[in-house]
């Protein structure tokens, strides 16, 4: 995914911060990371090349780290987030056939973000509602017993709420 | 160290260099056992990864990797047995159900050292009990002189290692699971990394997964 400007510098200038705090011991490298995240929400590319070099290690090492570990996201979190729950109860009542229909509607991978950021993909395993499977959560909002017809509504619900706000953005402006 | 030891491997009396690892001591001694992921450069800090170089030694209880034992004197080794066999075979046919088999159309076919185990231990190179995953990852053609099909990847590290060694360290191993690979920083083609096209890594890729092309 190609990274706008801003979020390049972004990247860049919280590292730095962020390493400014560490010396080079390379048993900081996965807490770095880990702050880095929690302040971006994602580990991008220019983030793990300043971490390479500070702890002195080869970049395709970060990025071994970061595809290793499920809590590590490489692309910015959408605007929505939606998470697919593929715990074994959902897994068993479709999961995966909700999961494409994300995946085929928002025309992005699990894990990707959409070009406008308006949405991100990934997947969850067991939110604890297991009854209500197969559950997708949107923003932490639970959505229960989801069929492909109702990702279709979910989005259009949405598109209904985004036209208001522009609307009312335009009126008072 | 630099001291010879005596040891029995398979019946037959040989000499090693103490502290070599046992791996060594036989191939050296065209005694041949299973192995993937061993480097002899390396062999002071063994990857062991692909598990398939089993060895019993007298004395011990269990198999033990022969990439990571060092031979001592009056050793007395077994490379094969039924047990040793079962075990490698069970190894063998995991790496092998998910490797893109295709010999007829693979650059490696008679120097690979996949063909070499299955002859050797007269193992079917296609797993008869296991269900083939064929992840159909593209190839990366992006370099003029290496082609990269991580289909045919057995994961054993030898490329990672040579690339730090005589290479520019652009070779990594990433994800997990059934997702874990050899690749680059940000899955980025070869062509567009800082790669030298030295041509290290495919010299030690047991399989078909690096290719050098004579360009
Ligand atoms: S790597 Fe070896 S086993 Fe695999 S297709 Fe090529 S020759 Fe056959
Ligand atoms: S590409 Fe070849 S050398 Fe590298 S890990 Fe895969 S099989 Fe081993
Ligand atoms: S498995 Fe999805 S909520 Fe439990
Ligand atoms: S050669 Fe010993 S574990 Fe691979």
């Amino acid at each position: 995914m190609k990274l706008t400007n801003e979020e390049k510098t972004a990247a860049i200038e919280t590292s730095l911060r962020v390493l400014s705090n560490y010396n080079q011991e390379k048993g900081s490298l996965i807490p770095t990371l880990q702050q880095i995240q929690n302040e971006l929400g994602y580990v991008p590319s220019p983030a793990m090349e300043v971490v390479a070099e500070h702890f002195n290690v080869m970049k395709v090492d970060v990025y071994s780290i970061v595809t290793f570990y499920n809590q590590f996201r490489l692309t910015p979190p959408g605007k929505n987030q939606v998470k697919v729950c593929m715990g074994t109860a959902c897994h068993m009542r479709g999961g995966n056939i909700i999961m494409d229909s994300w995946k085929r509607r928002l025309e992005i991978d699990c894990g990707e973000t959409s070009e406008d950021r308006e949405f991100s993909l990934d997947r969850v395993a067991c939110v604890g509602c297991c009854t209500q499977a197969p559950v997708t959560l949107i923003n932490d909002e639970i959505h229960a017993k989801v069929t492909p017809t109702r990702v279709e509504g979910l989005l259009y619900a949405y598109q209904l709420d985004k036209d208001k706000e522009n609307k009312k953005a335009g009126e008072d402006n | 160290m630099g001291k010879k030891i005596n040891l029995t491997i398979d019946g037959k009396k040989i000499q090693a260099m103490e502290g070599d690892k046992i791996l060594w001591a036989a191939l050296e001694n065209d005694i041949y056992i299973p192995h993937l992921c061993a480097m002899k450069e390396q062999q002071q800090s063994p990857f062991a990864g692909c598990r398939l170089c089993f060895i019993e030694i007298e004395g011990k209880p269990r198999p033990v990797a022969a990439c990571t034992e060092p031979a001592l004197e009056g050793m007395v080794v077994n490379t094969r047995s039924e047990s040793i066999d079962r075990l490698v075979e069970a190894g063998f046919n995991l790496i092998m159900s998910n490797h893109h088999i295709d010999c007829k159309n693979c650059a490696a076919s008679g120097a690979c050292e996949l063909q070499k185990i299955a002859k050797e231990r007269k193992i079917r190179l296609k797993p008869k009990k296991l269900v083939q995953l064929d992840m159909n990852l593209p190839k990366d053609h992006s370099k003029d002189c290496i082609i990269y099909d991580p289909n045919k990847c057995v994961l054993c590290g030898r490329c990672v290692t040579a690339c730090r060694t005589e290479g520019t360290a652009v070779l990594g191993l990433a994800y997990r699971g059934f997702e874990r690979m050899v690749t680059t920083f940000g899955d980025i083609p070869l062509g567009e990394t800082e790669c030298s096209g030295c041509g290290s890594c495919a010299n030690v890729c047991p399989a078909g997964a690096l290719i050098q092309t004579n360009k």
